[in-house]
């Protein structure tokens, strides 16, 4: 448990559960009291990234709940013909595989990190951004069938006209955040790899020393456009 | 629930009680979270096998309230792990988790007004159009 100073210059235990919400938001002080401000700052972005990714799923609900004509059922829509059978949803099923491994190697990264192992930091990092890298070539694949198919954002073969702004809005926005992860995580992967955070060499952007809680962050991150899948997959996928 | 430390030493369970001295550096800013590979390993064994289950949900077709049940249980279960676990909110102070969490379950009430104005949407649209072609 953690400490805090007083302004007498005394140091007391810090509460924990319920107290310990109401002494840290009550302090007068900073609320978050053992979180770096990068992890704090971090953590709020995402909840702002929520609310947008939440708006969009509402918006696909409320879409198709509104409309009188048939939603077009995914599981045919994202079939692959494999070896002369139908399989539903299979390029979907193995995209959720590939991103769910990349936090794995991601969580791995991080406690390496932590760990000063930088050479097995660095190629875990490249190696989650290898699996996302695969994710948006497979995403590119899906939106290039579909778009031969006749898919547009404002009607399709198969029903709903709303299905195709659904899509494309929803999966292009998380592509993009994957996107921009992987463009990250090179850069991290680089600085772990050149040992910027053990010599304290400084950012090119922030003019700032790092450290190893960097890759936390990005893991954060990272995580977070998991999570993001987990509830398309479950939404828009699934349903 | 126990805090980040720096040592990680006997922290790595979600549930560990509050009695152990920590070590001094938890008092820094950075305190950082290190735990056990294997505890990471058992998490994505499980985000493997509930994406299989979510997948074959699809696969045999099934339909109605057991479908949409099914396919909530397994994305519950998933974020609560990749949350939990892989972002470590489950060591961070309550004041962290509850600033974070918390929001994003206040979007359940704009679903719930969503919903109802999408099935009156779908009320007038069968009243002046009729029933879809």
């Amino acid at each position: 448990m953690g400490e805090t100073l007083t302004n007498i210059g005394q140091t007391e235990p810090r509460p924990t559960g319920w107290q310990g919400i109401a002494a840290d938001w009550s302090s007068d002080q900073r609320a978050f009291k053992n979180v770096s401000w990068g992890k704090a700052m971090m953590w709020i972005f995402l909840l702002s990234d929520t609310f947008i990714f939440g708006c969009f799923l509402l918006s696909y609900m409320t879409a198709r709940i509104s409309t009188r004509v048939p939603w077009p059922n995914p599981s045919k829509v994202f079939a692959l013909r494999i070896g002369g059978s139908e399989i539903p949803l299979i390029l979907i099923a193995i995209m959720t595989f590939v991103l769910i491994s990349s936090s794995g190697t991601m969580a791995m990264a991080v406690n390496f990190g932590y760990r000063r192992d930088r050479r097995k930091t660095a190629i875990l990092m490249l190696l989650t951004a290898a699996l996302g890298a695969t994710f948006v070539g497979m995403q590119a694949f899906e939106w290039t069938k579909l778009i031969t198919e006749g898919v547009r954002p404002w009607g399709n073969p198969w029903g709903a006209a709303q299905f195709g702004s659904c899509f494309f809005m929803i999966t292009g926005f998380h592509g993009t955040h994957v996107t921009i992860g992987v463009i990250f995580l090179i850069i991290v992967a680089r600085k772990v790899w050149r040992g910027d955070y053990d010599t304290g060499r400084r950012g090119f952007f922030t003019s700032r020393t790092g450290r190893y809680e960097n890759v936390e962050i990005m893991g954060l991150y990272w995580h977070f456009v998991d999570l993001v899948w987990v509830f398309i997959f479950a939404f828009f996928y699934l349903w | 629930m126990a805090e980040a430390t720096a040592n990680g030493l006997g922290q790595h369970t979600l549930h560990a009680g509050h009695a152990h001295e920590a070590p001094a550096a938890v008092a820094r800013a950075d305190a950082h979270q290190e735990h056990p590979i294997k505890l990471y390993l058992v998490v994505w064994a499980w985000l493997f096998i509930l994406s299989t289950c979510s997948y074959l949900v699809d696969y045999f077709g099934l339909h109605g309230y057991l479908r949409w049940s099914l396919i909530l249980i397994f994305m519950i279960l998933k974020a609560g792990l990749i949350v939990a676990v892989f972002m470590h909110m489950a060591w961070e102070r309550l004041a962290l988790a509850y600033a974070i969490i918390l929001p994003p379950i206040l979007v359940l009430v704009f679903v719930t007004m969503m919903v109802f104005e999408a099935d009156y949407t779908l009320l007038t649209r069968l009243a002046f159009f009729g029933a879809g072609p």
